[in-house]
C-alpha cells in the first residue's frame, strides 16, 4: 500500500506526514503527529470525542481521511490553551463546574463548544444542548457541561 | 485501496468505469468512511470529488432555481439565506441529518445515494421536484431525484455514473414547503416516518401540491393521491382528513426496532396533515 504525502496546518504550525489512504485524520493526528488529545470513542461519527475544526468547520476527525487534510487548516484541543499554558476560559470553567469526570469526551466537547461560541457568543441553554448533541458523555449527565459552557460564554462576553 | 483526487466529473466517471473492483465516490464521507471502518465496504478505488471546480458552490440557475454542488455540506446549505428563503423544507430536512459535526461534512447527494428510505433530506427534494445531473461514461443526463434510490442501499446509477449537481426549480410566487419527521427523541436519530409537502397557492386555494413520505416503503415515495386530496382546497378539515387517509393508504412500511408497521402507517397520516399545514402557512407568507 503506497502512502501519500500530506501537508497541512495544525494549530497554526505547518506539518507533513505520510498517510495510508485508509487512515483517518484522527489516526494521523494521533499516530503520526503525536497529538493524542483527540480521542477515538466510536469511530463512526456518533460520539464526537474526535471533534476538530477543519478549515474552521467542526467535524469528526474519524470521518475524515488523513489524505483529505492536504492543504487544509486543522485545529485540535492541543491548540486551545495559550502557548504559555494559560487555559482557555472554557477549560477553566469546565474545571470550576466539574464538567468532566473520566475526561474522555472532554477534548471533543471543548473543541465543539469553542466552535459554538465563535459563531454564537450568547447561546441559549437549548442552543448549547442541540449544538453538543453529537458529543456523548457517559459520566456527567451533561448538566455540568452545559452550565460550564454557558458560564464561559458569559465570561467571554464580559471580557470582550 | 487507491485514493484518487478527480479534477473533473468526466475524469471521476472514467476512473470509476475503468476500475475493476469496488468503487466509491467521496464527498462528505459520513457514510463511506463508516462503511470503510466497519469493514462493510472496502473500496478498491476511492474517488474524491472535492477538488472538482464548482462542487462547493450554490448558484442561481437561469430559470431562477438553485444548483447545489455535490460537496456542499449540510452546514453550508443551512447558512445559505437564498436557498433557505426559497426552499425551507429542503433545508430543514438536510439540517436534521446527524450532529453538528456530521453537518460539517454530510451532503445532499450523499444522503440521496446512500439509498436509505429514511434519509431526511430526500422527501424534501422529491416534493420540491428537484433533479440531479448524472454524469457517466456515456455523457450527462438529467434525472428526477425520486428515480435515484431503488431500494435500501441501492440506486439506479450505473457503473461509472455519479451525481454532479442537484437542481431545485424556481420557487415561484405563493409557494411553500416543509419537512418533519417522527423520532422518539429530540435529535440525533433516524426517522421512524418522514414527510415533506410542497404547495403552490392561488389566493387561499392550493393550485399544485407534491407530497413525499420517507421510511414507509423501500424508498422515499412520491404520493400523488395525497397531493390530489388537497389540490383545489383551502386545506380545510375535510381536505386534511382526505390527505391523511391517502398518506396512510400509500404507506407500506416494515416493522422494526424503530416502530411497527401499524404505528408508521398511523404516523404517516399525522405527519402529512401537520406538514401540509406548515407548508400552507409558509406559502401564504404567515411563517418562514
Amino acid at each position: 500500500m503506497s502512502k501519500i504525502h500530506v501537508s497541512a496546518t495544525v494549530n497554526g504550525d505547518p506539518v507533513e506526514f505520510l498517510a495510508d489512504p485508509r487512515e483517518t485524520l484522527l489516526d494521523c493526528l494521533r499516530d503520526h503527529l503525536d497529538l493524542t488529545g483527540s480521542k477515538e470513542g466510536c469511530g463512526t461519527g456518533d460520539c464526537g470525542a474526535c471533534s476538530v475544526l477543519l478549515d474552521g468547520r467542526l467535524v469528526c476527525s474519524c470521518l475524515v481521511l488523513g489524505v483529505e487534510a492536504e492543504g487544509k487548516r486543522v485545529e485540535t484541543i492541543e491548540g486551545m490553551a495559550e502557548p504559555g499554558g494559560e487555559l482557555h476560559p472554557l477549560q477553566r470553567k469546565f474545571i470550576e463546574h466539574a464538567a468532566l469526570q473520566c475526561g474522555f469526551c472532554t477534548p471533543g466537547i471543548l473543541v465543539a463548544s469553542k466552535a459554538l461560541l465563535a459563531r454564537n457568543p450568547d447561546p441559549t441553554e437549548e442552543e448549547v444542548r442541540y449544538w453538543l448533541a453529537g458529543n456523548l458523555c457517559r459520566c456527567t449527565g451533561y448538566d455540568k457541561i452545559v452550565r460550564a459552557v454557558m458560564d464561559a460564554a458569559a465570561d467571554l462576553r464580559g471580557a470582550a | 485501496m487507491r485514493y484518487h483526487c478527480a479534477k473533473s466529473f468526466s475524469e471521476a466517471a472514467e476512473i470509476a468505469a475503468g476500475a475493476p473492483g469496488i468503487t466509491r465516490f467521496l464527498a462528505g464521507g459520513t457514510d463511506v468512511l463508516v462503511q470503510l471502518r466497519s469493514g462493510l465496504v472496502t473500496p478498491d478505488d476511492l474517488i474524491d470529488l472535492k477538488q472538482i471546480p464548482g462542487v462547493h458552490d450554490i448558484s442561481r440557475t437561469p430559470e431562477g432555481g438553485w444548483r447545489i454542488g455535490v460537496a456542499v455540506s449540510g452546514a453550508e446549505l443551512g447558512e445559505h439565506a437564498g436557498v433557505k428563503a426559497d426552499w425551507p423544507g429542503v433545508v430543514e430536512g438536510m439540517g436534521l441529518v446527524g450532529s453538528t459535526q456530521v453537518q460539517g461534512r454530510a451532503t445532499l447527494a450523499g444522503n440521496l445515494c446512500n439509498g436509505s428510505p429514511a434519509a431526511d433530506s430526500v422527501p424534501g427534494l422529491v416534493a420540491a421536484e428537484a433533479r440531479v445531473t448524472v454524469i457517466g461514461p456515456n455523457g450527462a443526463r438529467e434525472v428526477p431525484v425520486e428515480e435515484i434510490p431503488t431500494g435500501p442501499g441501492k440506486t439506479s446509477l450505473g457503473p461509472g455514473e455519479l451525481i454532479a449537481a442537484i437542481t431545485l426549480p424556481a420557487r415561484g410566487a405563493a409557494g411553500g414547503d416543509a419537512y418533519q419527521r417522527f423520532i422518539p427523541r429530540t435529535e440525533m436519530d433516524i426517522a421512524v416516518v418522514g414527510c415533506a409537502v410542497n404547495l403552490t397557492l392561488t389566493g387561499e386555494t392550493i393550485a399544485a401540491a407534491r407530497v413525499a413520505l420517507g421510511a414507509v416503503a423501500p424508498t422515499v415515495i412520491l404520493v400523488p393521491e395525497a397531493a390530489a386530496a388537497i389540490v383545489g382546497t383551502a386545506l380545510d378539515d375535510a381536505a386534511l382528513e382526505a390527505l391523511a387517509a391517502a398518506a396512510r393508504a400509500a404507506a407500506s412500511p416494515i416493522s422494526d426496532k424503530r416502530g411497527t408497521a401499524e404505528f408508521r402507517t398511523h404516523v404517516a397520516g399525522v405527519l402529512a396533515r401537520r406538514v401540509a399545514q406548515a407548508a400552507y402557512a409558509r406559502a401564504k407568507g404567515d411563517t418562514k
